[in-house]
């Protein structure tokens, strides 16, 4: 139990350290670009797209479901969007 | 065991396939900004429909100093943007200088409608179909581009935050002298 | 000394954890930066109702940024509940009780990297919860890919009505990883991982347990550990609608295995309106120590419903009117939310009937949402 954590929170500090040296990229590997422009976003920016829309409601229903069901989180993360700025 | 052996021991045991996973992160990770806007290099000459009037080339603005703002109503930064650039233009366009305001929405009558909202009295240039955003390589909304007398790429700011539009009077002010 | 240990090596993950991140920010690329959250204010009146529960209340949030540089928000949330669920009613009488929970939390933005400081404190007269999480997201691909890091620490107090010498903790500990990514102009995926960690007193003082048909006090594990992963889809389908698919799996130690699967879809309806509806299902298997009714003697039993195999299907639907709208400035929307929910149980009886127990819920929301 305890050895399963700490080999997933490992993973995640790797994650961590990894965002943190991708300055580092060897110029071999050529990036591939990304193929969606940001002037092409405008359908991603609208709030039917968005991942939570109310902030609120979205914890009522994680609340009750929480209460409710043995199973729990990987609730989410926004992204998408406009990407302005 | 100390948890510093502890932890080599941990890192020892992520798997073959969490590696690979990582590997791909750094992968992502390498952000591509490839500048076509090089400053002192010539603008890309266009040509576009003008909201309401007849076409615009960008080439028979020379001799004037030209700012190119990139917006689209869906952009939050873009509509804030608008009411600084609008008070720029109306202060230097006796000075001989012109505020082109490219909009890259799909359906124009959108664009119509939040610029006469928001009061624009500068020209409000159509790019339906992204043909001069793909031109200008533009790598974030909005996108501010500021053009010399002769036609040179002087100034390319990217992104709105309140205070840059401080910066660009700064930089009009330079270009018109 | 062996709190000690697990503190020192949390501390370890934390400095490491924020090293990376603090390397991320350096890293060298074209300077942009993230969109701070917008302002909003939002207003909730919620209520369930379902099983002989019924929770309602309102609830207030409110985000404001300051100086483009900081986004904080508050938010109040309140839950009357009456309880007359099956386990209270055969073994207890029907309670009234109040929730409270107050939060705090602050969006800031830094390049391309957006982190999240926040707390909450749930207060109601037999147990108190106090979690603090840390969030940092950052855009990664010319603003394609969104990648998000997470960590939540919660500490309750956990106490019983009538039973002063009773006081009990509990501690969590809630590790998440997430990447959002663009795939077209019209659809994002995006998938989300979730290690958590249970420590302590994680049952209810009030439930019995049935051992040979007798009741005894439940006895649970006082440690649980869970993964969960959840993929999901969003689309726009080019008619001012758009759709979402997901799923998420989830295992513990416990032996708990569930399913959960949803699809969803919203439309525009005029200038005004927008409609969303959804459909829900759920599936688990029960905890390895959960019976109804317990034929040995074992060293945890519980006949805590939410651990037994049972199914849950749900279909609700949300309608948003927008009273007043300014672009640029503000908006003011009125809105409405409901779903149903039907409850079959697989290997918990109805005391009362000897039969499978099954039931229905209702949940109804009425909200007043306004960005500024």
């Amino acid at each position: 139990m305890r050895r399963g954590t700490s080999t997933t929170t490992l993973a995640l500090l790797l994650a961590a350290t990894m965002l943190g040296g991708c300055s580092m990229m060897p110029s071999a590997i050529k990036p591939i670009e990304p193929w969606v422009k940001p002037y092409e976003r405008e359908r991603l920016a609208d709030p039917i797209m968005k991942l939570s829309r109310d902030s609120l409601p979205e914890k009522h229903f994680e609340h009750v479901r929480s209460v409710r069901e043995g199973g729990r989180g990987a609730t989410g993360v926004q992204g998408g969007g406009c990407g302005c700025n | 065991m100390n948890s510093f052996q502890r932890l080599q021991r941990q890192a020892a045991g992520v798997s073959g396939p969490m590696r690979v996973a990582f590997a791909a992160l750094i992968a992502l990770a390498a952000t591509t900004a490839p500048a076509a806007l090089a400053p002192a290099s010539a603008a890309p000459d266009f040509t576009l429909h003008v909201m309401d009037g007849p076409n615009l080339r960008l080439k028979e603005q020379r001799g004037r100093v030209v700012m190119v703002n990139f917006w689209a109503t869906w952009c939050g930064p873009c509509r804030q943007e608008m009411p600084q650039l609008n008070r720029l233009y109306e202060k230097y366009k006796a000075s001989g200088f012109v505020l082109l305001g490219v909009n890259v929405d799909d359906d124009q009558r959108k664009a119509a409608e939040v610029a006469g909202k928001l009061g624009v009295t500068f020209p409000v240039l159509l790019d339906t179909d992204k043909v001069v955003s793909k031109l200008y390589d533009l790598s974030t909304m909005p996108s501010t581009v500021i053009i010399d007398r002769d036609g040179k790429v002087r100034y390319v700011h990217r992104g709105y935050l309140t205070g840059y539009e401080d910066n660009y009077e700064k930089q009009i002010r330079e270009l018109l002298k | 000394m062996a709190a000690t240990k697990a503190a020192i090596s949390l501390w370890r993950r934390l400095l490491a954890l924020f090293g990376g991140i603090v390397g991320g920010l350096f890293a060298v690329g074209h300077v942009r930066a993230a969109d701070l959250p917008e302002n909003k204010a939002e207003t909730l009146f919620h209520s369930y109702s379902g099983g002989g529960v019924t929770a309602l209340g309102p609830a207030l949030l409110v985000r404001k940024s300051i100086m483009d540089k900081v986004s904080v928000s508050g938010t109040y949330y309140m839950d009357a509940v009456s309880n007359a669920s099956i386990d209270v009613v055969t073994t207890a009488s029907k309670y009234h009780e109040v929730r409270s929970e107050f939060g705090l939390s602050a969006d800031y933005v830094y390049r391309d990297s957006q982190i999240t400081l926040s707390a909450t404190s749930s207060h109601e007269p037999d147990y108190t919860a106090n979690t603090g999480s840390l969030d940092i997201s950052q855009e990664v691909f010319g603003g394609m890919t969104t990648v998000a890091l997470g960590f939540s620490r919660g500490a309750d107090k956990v106490l019983k009505h009538n039973s002063p010498e009773f006081s009990d903790a509990a501690r969590h500990w809630q590790y998440r990883l997430g990447v959002t990514q663009i795939l077209t102009p019209r659809w994002l995926m995006s998938v989300n991982g979730e290690a958590l960690s249970d420590d302590g007193f994680l049952g209810s003082p009030y439930r019995f347990a049935r051992v040979f048909g007798a009741a005894v006090p439940e006895r649970n594990p006082r440690t649980r550990s869970a993964r969960a992963v959840k993929f999901r889809l969003v689309g726009d389908l080019g008619s001012r609608d758009s759709m979402h698919a997901e799923y998420r799996y989830y295992r513990d130690t416990w032996a708990i295995k569930s399913h959960t699967a949803e699809l969803g879809y919203s439309r525009y309806f005029g200038q005004a309106w927008l409609a969303d509806a959804y459909a829900r299902y759920y599936s688990q298997t029960k905890a390895v120590f959960y019976s109804d009714n317990a034929p040995t003697e074992t060293v945890y039993v519980s006949r805590n419903r939410q651990l037994s195999t049972y199914t849950d299907a749900s279909l609700g639907a949300k309608l948003s009117y927008t009273l007043k709208k300014v672009p640029g400035q503000y908006d003011l929307k009125l809105n409405g939310a409901y779903e149903f929910t039907h409850f079959s149980f697989k290997d918990f009886t109805d005391i009362r009937t000897g039969s499978l127990y099954g039931y229905n819920a209702n949940i109804v929301q009425v909200f007043l949402t306004a960005t500024y």
